[in-house]
């Protein structure tokens, strides 16, 4: 049975900047990362493998540097890798990657039984967590999303049961496998590869999928495939805040300041 | 009598050379490491440290161990004659000239008296104020009784041989003179003859049983510390190896076979004297860690290896042949303990190969330390800030990019210096004082990287290597040739570690160069600060690890009008303030937090401001100092400190 973490490699977004002039992404030199959620996606693919003996699959659609998220994938140990890579899915909203990475889940299943497809709850550079849900919908799997733990699962009954956590709750549910799983970060705790692993995950064993392989319709993916169209971005102006005092010279003085203005707007709460 | 005493000599020696090869050979199960270099200054430090016993002596009570060290090796020449002479007559120091032979017996009498006395001292000091509480072991008292009995066989031996007239008696053999009259007195006269028959095998027993015992007991290392000192590291071991990292190999240690040669020569010449343990942070505040029981540890395991057909068990785990995980981790990678060592034993060397065998090969480490790995690998730095932001801290200053040819000097900021609030303003009084005094220098800006320091001494080579080897790029590429930094540990790596990687940089820290340019006048404090007792504290890879006491306190001196105070563990015996080692990005669980240890006796000294010359030593303190109530000592860098004086 699969255990399928979709990784999306990402600029860190903590690095780029918007560009003043013409509101779009400065990405040069800007370092890619694995999405930090996926990390976690990844992670709890490789906890089956150890824990029930699920195969890891880490699958990611992006451009040939996406090669590189995929190694780190296969030095943490996952047991396939494969990297959805060609020019007509390029430009792609969530739609469209929906549409492909669903296509790739079902010619994996073609070998393997689908157990679970792992995604991070988001992207950092996206943020609109719609792509899990488009696979869970398109190949009619369980949707689960804002997994923060999984209380058990039967691999006999093909049964799993979850807690999401939602805003000032849990929610613990049951659902039939195959199921897609978005998860958050409290899930689990990532792996660090070992050396050997990563030496070996230099020349290990990659697969690269282009439409060729997957054979959809080009209108329905890429850029082509995305009705989505992105008119502006920017950065929100600060309307509401100050910088009180001077924290750098006067610290106690800034500190001061502070309480002052909590405490005389009765703003702390008792 | 002629027959049996042979006999026994030679199976004595038989099985003397038997369990001296059983135990030695062990030793080379370890890896290869090449330490014959410089053999004359081996020699000579050999000489000093051996002979000399100069580390010894730097304890009070190592002056005992000099006495009986000294007494043992004219006695060698003693008891060589005893064990020869009763088989060869003809070789005996009787038939030397007069004078000669009479000088010879009169200091075997007053070395076997001194070491009589020192081994009585020993015994006594070890049942009154043991060095520490496990030390009074049974095996300890029966070596010095061994000696005490050696010692008193041989006055009764010569004395009785004296009052039998077979040997001339007189003043140049008091002790053995006084045993004779000794012996008359107390009506022994008509049993001369058997009594120093039976003192003489007394003496030929209790040696060759001394000397068979040794292999097998911790005395192994007065076989084994003079050729652990020839063979020590002549450079402080303030680097660490790199690793060559191929496909299918084997990183770091976790059994004596990845260990090398010299580690386990190490483990046979520990004489567990305690000073590492002494010296040691995580001693001192209740750690798992004990620079003494891991290298006992070591010497267990392998002992332990020989029985089971030459292979060894893990050397990580929990048992008395293995070092704790947590023991590995407690490391602060000061240094302290192998300053302390007598023989020149490495610790620090085994702790960082160890912790590469749990990063490398398990990716098993403290939980903190994941954020900080991958920190380093995406950002350079162990915050995980954005690259950009480096260059904040000179956003109103105007400071010069480097460029080869326009600066003398890099300025390398290093990461506390460029992203931690507290550090920043040391850059910023730094780049103060270096303008008043004209020097020419650059920054590499945003574009600056981690050295990689912590990451190395973590036991994250693979990391490390990766981050060198951009650094060094990034340095031959710019032409940089000298370097001015403000943290010990990047003034390490780029001094020592780098040049693993071929390059040679002139590193200097700026403490050293500030002390540089008050003696060229090129800066001349107001010293309107003399209000001020400040106190040193010595950062370890500044100091211990790299030799550099003098600057800071010359440059104190300078500033303040006044001579630094100073703390009781200074200079080379100073006391970390818990931060090396990587210890910097790792919680303190265990024990008492070591930077409040190192605080308090801060407190204790009177000074109304710390200087230190390290950002890592600058958290430790200030953080230290939150937890000591109402006191008004402050932490100052020594940038801050001549910065207030210009």
């Amino acid at each position: 049975m699969l255990a399928i973490a979709c990784i999306k490699q990402v600029p860190d977004t903590t690095q780029v900047q918007i560009d003043p002039v013409t509101n779009t992404l400065i990405r040069d030199g800007i370092p890619f990362i694995i999405n930090p959620y996926d990390a976690h996606a990844l992670e709890e693919s490789l906890r089956l493998k150890d824990s029930h003996g699920f195969k890891a699959v880490a699958l990611s659609m992006g451009p040939p540097n996406a090669e590189a998220t995929l190694r780190k994938a296969i030095a943490l140990g996952v047991d396939r890798a494969v990297l959805l890579s060609d020019r007509v899915f390029g430009g792609a909203d969530t739609l469209s990657t929906s549409n492909v990475l669903s296509a790739a889940i079902k010619k994996l299943s073609e070998s393997d039984e689908i157990g679970i497809v792992f995604c991070g709850k988001q992207t950092i550079d996206g943020d609109t967590a719609q792509v899990g849900p488009g696979i869970a919908v398109r190949l009619g799997f369980s949707q689960l999303t804002l997994v923060d733990r999984i209380l058990a699962i039967d691999t006999e009954a093909k049964t799993i049961r979850v807690r999401r956590k939602l805003e000032g709750r849990y929610e613990i549910v049951e659902a039939r496998l195959p199921a897609m799983i978005t998860v958050v970060r409290e899930l689990n705790r990532p792996r660090y590869p070992t050396v050997p692993m990563r030496l070996r995950s230099v020349n290990g064993e990659l697969e690269v999928w282009g439409n060729s392989e997957l054979k959809l319709d080009t209108a329905t993916v890429g850029l082509k495939g995305s009705p989505t169209c992105v008119s502006r971005i920017f950065s929100p102006e600060r309307t509401k805040g100050e910088i009180l005092g001077d924290g750098m010279g006067d610290p106690i003085g800034a500190a001061h300041l502070l309480l002052d203005r909590l405490i005389g707007g009765d703003l702390l709460a008792v | 009598m002629q027959i049996v005493f042979p006999v026994i000599l030679t199976l004595s020696l038989i099985f003397f050379a038997f369990s001296c090869y059983r135990r030695l050979s062990l030793v080379t199960m370890g890896t290869w490491t090449g330490r014959m270099d410089r053999p004359f200054q081996r020699i000579a430090d050999t000489l000093v440290y051996a002979i000399g016993q100069k580390r010894v002596m730097k304890r009070v009570f190592g002056l005992n161990h000099v006495v009986i060290f000294w007494a043992f090796l004219v006695l060698v020449l003693a008891n060589g004659e005893f064990l020869v002479q009763k088989m060869v007559p003809s070789l005996s120091f009787a038939n030397l000239p007069g004078p000669l032979y009479l000088l010879l017996l009169f200091s075997f009498d007053i070395c076997s008296l001194a070491a009589l006395v020192a081994v009585g001292v020993a015994a006594l000091r070890r049942a009154v104020s043991p060095p520490f509480e496990e030390a009074r072991t049974v095996e300890a008292y029966f070596i010095l009784s061994m000696i005490a009995v050696l010692m008193v066989a041989y006055f009764v031996m010569h004395g009785a041989e004296i009052a039998l007239g077979s040997q001339p008696a007189g003043l140049y053999a008091p002790v053995s003179l006084m045993t004779a009259k000794i012996l008359l007195s107390a009506g022994m006269g008509t049993h001369l003859a058997t009594v120093a028959a039976f003192a003489w095998w007394i003496h030929a027993v209790a040696l060759l049983s001394f000397m068979n015992f040794l292999p097998y007991s911790k005395h192994m290392h007065i076989l084994t510390a003079i050729p652990n000192v020839f063979f020590r590291s002549i450079e402080k071991p303030n680097t660490q190896p790199r690793e060559e990292f191929v496909p299918y190999g084997v990183f770091g240690a976790d059994s004596v076979e990845k260990l090398s040669w010299k580690d386990l020569l190490d483990s046979f010449s520990c004489t567990e004297c305690g000073r590492c343990q002494d010296s040691c942070p995580g001693v001192a505040t209740g750690k798992a860690l004990n620079p003494r029981l891991l290298v006992h540890s070591i010497k267990m395991n392998l002992l332990a290896a020989n029985s089971r057909t030459g292979t060894a068990g893990s050397l990580i785990g929990t048992g008395e042949e293995r070092v704790k995980e947590e023991a590995l981790w407690n490391c602060t990678s000061c240094g302290a303990c192998m300053e302390a060592c007598p023989v020149f034993i490495e610790h620090l060397p085994k702790v960082v190969k160890m912790r590469r065998h749990l990063v490398e090969m398990e990716a098993k480490f403290p939980e903190e330390l994941l954020n900080l790995f991958e920190n380093m690998e995406q950002r350079s730095n162990p915050w995980g800030m954005a690259p950009s932001e480096r260059s904040k801290w000179s956003a109103n200053l105007d400071v010069m990019p480097f460029e080869q040819g326009q600066a003398e000097y890099l300025l390398f900021v290093g990461c506390a210096g460029a992203f931690d609030a507290r550090s920043k303003q040391v850059t910023v009084a730094l780049t103060k004082v270096l303008d008043a005094a004209g020097v020419s220098y650059g920054v590499l800006g945003k574009e600056e990287k981690c050295c990689g320091e912590s990451v190395r001494r973590l036991g994250n080579e693979y990391l490390f290597e990766k981050m060198a080897l951009e650094s060094v790029q990034q340095f031959q590429s710019k032409g940089v040739q000298k370097v001015i930094t403000q943290c010990p540990h990047c003034f390490n790596t780029l001094k020592n570690d780098f040049r693993q990687y071929g390059l040679e940089l002139q590193v200097v820290h700026h403490s050293e160069l500030i002390d540089d340019l008050m003696k060229q006048g090129k800066l001349k404090p107001v010293q309107s600060t003399g209000e001020e007792r400040v106190v040193v504290h010595d950062s370890c890879y500044l100091g211990r690890h790299n030799g550099v006491f003098d600057a800071p306190r010359e440059v104190i001196r300078q500033a303040t009008g006044a001579a630094p105070v100073e703390f009781g563990r200074k200079g080379e015996n100073a006391f970390c303030c818990g931060a090396g080692g990587g210890r910097m990005w790792l919680e303190e669980h265990e024990g008492t937090p070591i930077n409040v240890n190192r605080v308090k006796e801060a407190v204790a000294t009177n000074a109304s401001t710390v200087c230190v010359s390290c950002p890592f030593c600058m958290t430790m303190f200030e953080d230290g100092l939150k937890a000591i109530d109402g006191t008004t000592v402050r932490v100052k860098d020594i940038a801050e400190v001549v910065a207030e004086a210009i």
